[in-house]
C-alpha cells in the first residue's frame, strides 16, 4: 500500500489552494523543509514569511495578518507550535477568533530518533481546550488535503496535526472531508475501535487480526477532535457495548478523553484508551517506539480482548 | 502649530478626566499607565492617524495596537471622544455585559484593532498588519504602544528583529517609558536600559522624546513616516500617573482605582 506522510500532503495542498486564493499566506519558524511549507515558498515567495526560530512572534504575526484580511497558515513542529506558542495562540488567535491556521508537523512519537523534546504527546489536549478552536487530526494524505481545504473555508482558528512518518493512503480521490463527521472505515458488531491520525492505520490492522479470530471490530476514524462527532461515538457505544480508543498522543486530554467525556455524559460504556500512558517518549526508530509505548495493532487487539 | 498643540492639550486633559472617572466608576483598573500614555494616544487619534469612525473596518485605515492592554481606559476614552461609540458608554468599563472589557477585545468594541492584555504580543500583531499592508499595496500605517516593563518580554525582541528584517517602514512602535512596572522601578526589577540602543541594535530608526510634549510627539510621528526602509521606535519619556499629582511617579497607582475625595481632587486638577 502506498505511504505518504501527512506533512507531504500538507505542503502539496498549500500550493494547490494558494494558487486559487491570493489571500493565503504561509509562515514558518525555520523548519520549512521539514514541515514542507517550502513547497509554498518555492511557488509564492512573496507570500511566504520565515520568522526564524521565534514561534511566539510567528503566531502573533499571523494574528496581525489575519486581522488585516489574510488567511495565514503557521507551521513548525507540534511541540513548538502548541507548546512554545500556547499563550500566543490563546491570547492572539483563539480569544479574538482570528482566522489563523496552525498546521503542526512532527506530532507524536513517530518523530523517532530526535527523542522526547521533539515528540509532542500533548498538543491535541492543549488545542482542544481552547474556545473557538477547531482541531483536525487527519489520518492520511487525502484527509490532510481535505482538512487544509476545510480550514480555509472555516472563518476562525484551526489546528491541524500532521506527522513525519509515511502513512497508508486510506481514501480514494472521491473521499469528501466533512469537518466534524467521523468516518466509518470498517463495520463490526463485536467491538468498536475509535482512532485518529497515525493510529487509524494501526486500528485497521488490529481489526484484521481480530477478524482472524472471528471478532468483527468496527473502526471509526475521528479526524475532527473538535467539534467531536458525538452522535457517531454514541451510536458506536450502543452498537457494540464498549469502546477502545487509539491515538498517538497522551491518553490524557486527547481523543480518548474526548470520547470518554462524551460517553460519560450520553451513554456510559466500558472503554480503554490506547496511547501514551502519561509518559514522554524517547529516542528510537518509530517502530521500536510504537512497540515500547504500546501503540501497535497488537496492543489495540489486547485492549479489545480485555473488554470482550 | 501652537493652536494645534493647545487643542491637543485640551483633548488630552479631557481624556485624562475620562480615565479617572471610568476607573473610579469601575472600582478597578489601571490609571497610572493610562495617564502616562494619554498625550501619545491623543496625538495619534486626534492628529496623526487616518481614521473613519463610522467605518471602523475601512481597509485603508491606520491601525493602532495597544500592546500594553491594561491601559485600555486611555484607548476607550480616545475612541469615544473620536466618535466610535457614545461617551456615556465609558461608565460601563469592566461591568458585566459591557463592550469595554478590562483589557481590549477587538470582537466586542469597534475601533479596537487587536485583543491584548497578555503583555509582549502586540508588536507581533502589528508586524502582521504591516506585512498585510505591503501585500495588498495599501499605504496605511501601523502603530503599537508598548510599556517599558513590557519590553522585558522576549517576544518583543523577536518581533523587533522581524520588523527590521522585513523592513517595515510603515510601522511605528512607541514605548511609554514611564520607568515603573508593578513590582517597582523598571531599573530595579529588571533593567531594560539602554533601551534606545537596544532598538537601534535591532535595526530600527530610533527617536527619543518627552512623551508629554506635543512639540516633540508630533514631529517624531512625522519623522517616522520617512524612515528609509526601517521601522521606527519612539522611546517616549513619560510620568506614570501624569496629570494627577498624587498619582505621578507612584508605583502604587499602577492598578488601583481612586475613591471618593481622590476622584474629586484628581478631576479638579484636570479641570
Ligand atoms: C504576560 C503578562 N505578564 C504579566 C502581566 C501582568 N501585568 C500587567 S501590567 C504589568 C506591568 C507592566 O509594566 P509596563 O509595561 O511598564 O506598563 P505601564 O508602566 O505602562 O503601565 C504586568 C506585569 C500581563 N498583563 N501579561
Ligand atoms: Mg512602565
Amino acid at each position: 500500500m502506498q505511504k505518504i506522510a501527512t506533512r507531504e500532503a500538507y505542503g502539496k495542498a498549500l500550493v494547490e489552494l494558494g494558487t486559487g486564493n491570493p489571500d493565503i499566506v504561509v509562515l514558518d519558524a525555520d523548519l520549512a523543509k521539514s514541515t514542507r511549507t517550502i513547497e509554498f515558498k518555492k511557488r509564492f515567495p512573496h507570500r511566504f514569511f520565515d520568522l526564524g526560530v521565534a514561534e511566539a512572534n510567528m503566531v502573533g504575526t499571523a494574528a496581525g495578518l489575519a486581522a488585516a484580511g489574510k488567511i495565514p497558515f503557521c507551521s513548525t513542529f507540534a511541540v513548538f507550535a502548541a507548546g512554545r506558542a500556547f499563550d500566543q495562540i490563546r491570547q492572539s488567535v483563539a480569544y479574538p477568533r482570528l482566522n489563523v491556521k496552525i498546521a503542526a508537523s512532527h506530532a507524536g512519537i513517530t518523530v523517532g530518533e530526535d527523542g522526547a523534546s521533539h515528540q509532542s504527546v500533548e498538543d491535541v489536549a492543549l488545542m482542544r481546550v481552547l474556545p473557538n478552536m477547531t482541531v483536525f487530526v487527519p489520518a492520511d494524505a487525502v484527509e490532510t488535503a481535505g482538512a487544509v481545504r476545510a480550514a480555509v473555508d472555516i472563518d476562525g482558528p484551526v489546528y491541524i496535526r500532521l506527522g513525519r512518518a509515511g502513512v497508508p493512503v486510506l481514501h480514494g480521490d472521491d473521499f469528501k472531508f466533512v469537518p466534524g463527521q467521523a468516518v466509518t472505515l470498517r463495520q463490526g458488531l463485536d467491538a468498536t475501535i475509535i482512532a485518529s491520525g497515525f493510529m487509524v492505520g494501526q486500528a485497521l490492522q488490529a481489526a484484521d487480526l481480530l477478524a482472524a479470530e472471528g471478532i468483527e471490530a468496527g473502526v471509526l476514524n475521528i479526524h475532527t477532535i473538535k467539534p467531536l462527532d458525538v452522535q457517531a461515538v454514541v451510536d458506536a457505544a450502543q452498537r457494540t457495548g464498549f469502546i477502545v480508543t487509539a491515538e498517538e498522543h497522551s491518553i490524557i486530554g486527547g481523543l480518548g478523553s474526548a470520547v470518554a467525556e462524551t460517553l460519560a455524559e450520553h451513554y456510559p460504556v466500558p472503554m480503554l484508551r490506547v496511547g501514551l500512558q502519561d509518559v514522554f517518549g524517547e529516542s528510537g526508530r518509530p517502530d521500536e517506539l510504537l512497540q515500547k509505548y504500546g501503540l501497535t495493532p497488537d496492543d489495540i487487539v489486547n485492549a479489545v480482548q480485555k473488554l470482550l | 502649530m501652537e493652536k494645534i498643540v493647545a487643542e491637543l492639550t485640551e483633548k488630552a486633559r479631557e481624556i485624562r478626566r475620562h480615565i479617572v472617572r471610568m476607573v473610579a466608576e469601575a472600582g478597578s483598573g489601571h490609571p497610572g499607565g493610562s495617564l502616562s500614555a494619554a498625550d501619545i494616544v491623543t496625538a495619534l487619534y486626534f492628529n496623526q492617524m487616518r481614521l473613519d469612525p463610522v467605518r471602523p473596518d475601512w481597509p485603508d485605515r491606520d491601525r493602532f495596537v495597544l500592546s500594553k492592554g491594561h491601559a485600555a481606559p486611555v484607548l476607550y476614552a480616545a475612541l469615544a471622544e473620536r466618535g466610535y461609540f457614545p461617551v456615556a458608554e465609558l461608565s460601563t468599563l469592566r461591568k458585566l455585559g459591557s463592550r469595554l472589557q478590562g483589557h481590549p477585545d477587538m470582537r466586542k468594541l469597534p475601533g479596537v484593532e487587536m485583543s491584548t492584555g497578555s503583555l509582549g504580543q502586540g508588536l507581533s500583531a502589528a508586524n502582521g498588519m504591516a506585512l498585510a499592508a505591503r501585500l495588498d499595496g495599501r499605504d496605511y500605517r501601523v502603530y503599537a504602544l508598548l510599556g517599558d516593563g513590557e519590553c522585558q518580554e522576549g517576544q518583543v525582541w523577536e518581533a523587533a528583529m522581524a520588523a527590521a528584517h522585513y523592513a517595515l517602514e510603515n510601522l511605528t512602535a512607541i514605548v511609554d517609558f514611564n520607568g515603573l512596572q508593578i513590582d517597582g522601578p523598571v531599573s530595579e526589577v529588571m533593567s531594560t536600559e539602554p533601551l534606545p540602543d537596544k532598538w537601534r541594535a535591532f535595526g530600527w530608526h530610533v527617536l527619543e522624546i518627552d512623551g508629554h510634549d506635543f512639540g516633540q510627539i508630533l514631529p517624531a510621528l512625522e519623522k517616522a513616516r520617512s524612515a528609509g526602509g526601517r521601522p521606527t521606535a519612539i522611546v517616549a519619556r513619560t510620568v506614570k500617573g501624569k496629570g494627577v499629582s498624587f498619582m505621578e511617579h507612584g508605583v502604587d497607582w499602577h492598578g488601583v482605582a481612586p475613591k471618593g475625595d481622590q476622584v474629586a481632587q484628581a478631576l479638579a486638577e484636570l479641570a
